[in-house]
């Protein structure tokens, strides 16, 4: 019986010939990864677990995204140790705050992540990873700070539900419609303890922001990671030539191009055709709640947001910026745009997609997780509607209790903010 | 720690998320006193005032999704809450909730069965919950015996420490 790109990684990380779904299997880590959210508790646990150094100074990355720039003075606090903890045991990946950017946005970028390695991060969204050929998983602070002593942890084998996109995908159809179908599909625990695994011809035309964000959503059915095989695209996004050698910071390592066998095992399989998708929304209070975009004319916004690790991507820039140029957002409605990294930030000027979105009336902002969870930088006040790029849309999430949470894909959210309501992109053509 | 649980308990439906457990803005601590003052205080505002020492949470499917933050688990401890009953658990959070020693156990039928303000009593060895309100027993699905194992290590922490304490040995020896 095959396997699957999940059970190949996790059976060569726990030095074993096979695995199956069920096995609870004990893996070496490649990385491990916090916030300043996450942290700071994991470097608590971390000495009461009594260890006294990191298991590798260059497999852990600490990242300030959450609450920074720092939005009060506990959360500088929480900052503050993170980076204490990482001066002095000279962690190598430590990103401040305007050189680094949101942690799932930026570990691809700064060229950590790399097909077939296992990776553990306190942050739900982890699974990102996944669309580069990673096992990546999101974990609590306690199991984070166990990776950083031992450099090992332990995994339930999941099963895997096998996605088949097929199709020619139209212009105004993105990643995030996709997986927005998908979790509209299988519900927010349709893939409960289970790994997403995205293939078919749709999937393989997809550039890598597409890729990223709907790994990034696989969390929201429930699943433990969302994986996708690595091919060409994913070789020339790491600008590597071949599969055999690849570069890591200072490290080159041969790492295989790990792909599901044809008769692995999956506990389901589903296919969608992408020819004629439409622009999706998901309403509150779950990301599975999807219906079209067009059914939602009369909902009114007084924000729109376009960011977080799901869609703040240059791509995403891009694409809002071709359908806000020379437009000015509806006078009921402030847009917030936040690139992921600082990098995007720097090439959005370079390329004259920040001057569009001042120009239209946005406000741009430094990267951060902010408004996504309703942390600063766009917190809703009582009974405000936001349409938002993000990946939850839960009672609260960005603000008041009373306040409320569609979720899109840039493009529609980019068209929503000219309108003041929700807008399928198409009518603005 | 052996023992019979008893309290009342608190009924809520599915996807219970860690936004409603603990919303973000009084995440900038992992005090678990101070974040169990705002235990689902993003369901209803003052919620954990209703709350006495040795209660019950009880809820539908997927308690737990969203956010990996630790603070969640910690939240339901810090306010007393005794134990969570689900008919299923959101993986991160079950991962959670072991590794800092939050009682949980899964249930389809306790979920379904148990009211808001039930007195229960749980039989936590034998994964027993009794309903002392309607007179009924529920059972609960075991854990599997890796977890056992990290659980009789005393958690996570006594798992890691035990395994760092051998690291040590073996470098003696």
């Amino acid at each position: 019986m095959g396997m699957t790109i999940s059970e190949k990684i996790l059976a060569k990380k726990s030095g074993q010939e096979t695995v199956k779904p069920g096995d609870f299997v004990m893996c070496k880590l490649d990385l491990v990864m916090a916030t300043d959210v996450t942290a700071p508790l994991a470097i608590k646990v971390f000495h009461r677990m009594g260890a006294e150094k990191p298991f590798d100074s260059g497999r852990i990355i600490f990242i300030n995204d959450h609450f920074v720039p720092a939005k009060d003075i506990k959360s500088a606090e929480l900052s503050q140790e993170m980076r204490d903890f990482a001066k002095k045991h000279h962690l190598r990946y430590y990103y401040e705050v305007g050189r680094g950017g949101i942690c799932h946005a930026l570990m691809p970028e700064e060229g950590l992540i790399l097909p077939g390695m296992i990776l553990i991060g306190a942050d739900s969204h982890t699974c990102t990873a996944g669309a580069l050929g990673a096992f990546a998983t999101g974990v609590g602070s306690t199991d984070l700070a166990a990776g950083m002593a031992l450099g090992e942890t332990w995994f339930k084998v999941p099963e895997s539900i096998k996605i088949v996109f097929h199709g020619k995908k139209p212009d105004y159809i993105s990643g995030k419609d996709m997986i927005l179908t998908v979790i509209g599909e299988l519900g927010v625990e349709g893939a409960m303890y289970m790994a997403l695994e995205f293939s078919g011809d749709a999937v393989r035309s997809l550039p890598m922001a597409d890729r990223f964000s709907i790994c990034n959503m696989a969390i929201e059915a429930g699943a433990k990671t969302g994986i996708i095989e690595p091919d060409e695209i994913t070789l020339r996004y790491l600008g590597l030539e071949s599969a055999s050698e690849v570069q890591s910071g200072s490290e080159r390592r041969k790492l295989p191009f790990l792909k599901s066998d044809n008769d692995a095992r999956y506990a389901r399989t589903l296919t969608f055709k992408v020819d004629r998708m439409e622009p999706l929304v998901a309403y509150p209070f779950l990301p599975s709640n999807v219906a079209k975009a067009s059914n939602f004319k009369d909902i009114r916004l007084d924000q729109v947001f376009i960011g977080s690790c799901t869609n703040g991507w240059l791509d995403d820039l891009r694409t809002a910026a071709a359908i806000l140029k020379g437009k000015r957002i509806h006078e009921g409605v402030r847009l917030i745009i936040t690139p992921s990294t600082a990098r995007t930030f720097k090439e959005a000027v370079a390329e004259g997609l920040i001057s569009i979105f001042l120009e239209a009336g946005a406000a741009v902002t430094t990267p951060t997780c902010g408004p996504c969870l309703g942390g600063h930088m766009g917190v809703l006040a009582k009974g405000e509607v936001c349409l938002a790029t993000t990946n939850r849309n839960f009672k609260g999430r960005m603000g008041d209790l009373e306040s409320k949470v569609y979720l899109s894909g840039t493009a529609v959210a980019a068209a929503s903010a000219i309108t003041g309501r929700i807008t399928d992109p198409r009518e603005l053509i | 720690m052996k023992g019979i649980m008893r309290g009342k308990c608190f009924k809520f439906g599915d996807n219970i998320d860690t936004d409603m457990i603990i919303p973000v803005k009084y995440c900038n601590t992992y005090d678990m006193a101070e974040l169990g003052k705002h235990c689902m205080a993003g369901y209803e505002e003052n919620f954990a005032k209703n709350i006495s020492t040795g209660d019950f949470l009880v809820a539908g499917s997927n308690f737990g999704c969203g956010s990996s933050r630790e603070n969640a688990p910690l939240a339901i401890k810090g306010c007393g809450i005794q134990a969570v009953i689900a008919s299923s658990f959101a993986r991160i959070f079950l991962r959670n909730a072991i590794n800092v020693g939050l009682l949980i156990f899964e249930s389809e039928e306790a979920s379904q069965k148990i009211s808001e303000g039930d007195q229960l009593e749980i039989i936590k060895e034998k994964g027993l919950i009794r309903n002392l309100t309607r007179v009924e027993t529920y059972s609960s699905s075991p854990l599997p015996e890796f977890i056992t194992t990290i659980i009789e290590e005393g958690g996570l922490v006594g798992y890691v420490r035990k395994k760092l304490k051998g690291k040590q040995e073996d470098c003696l020896s």
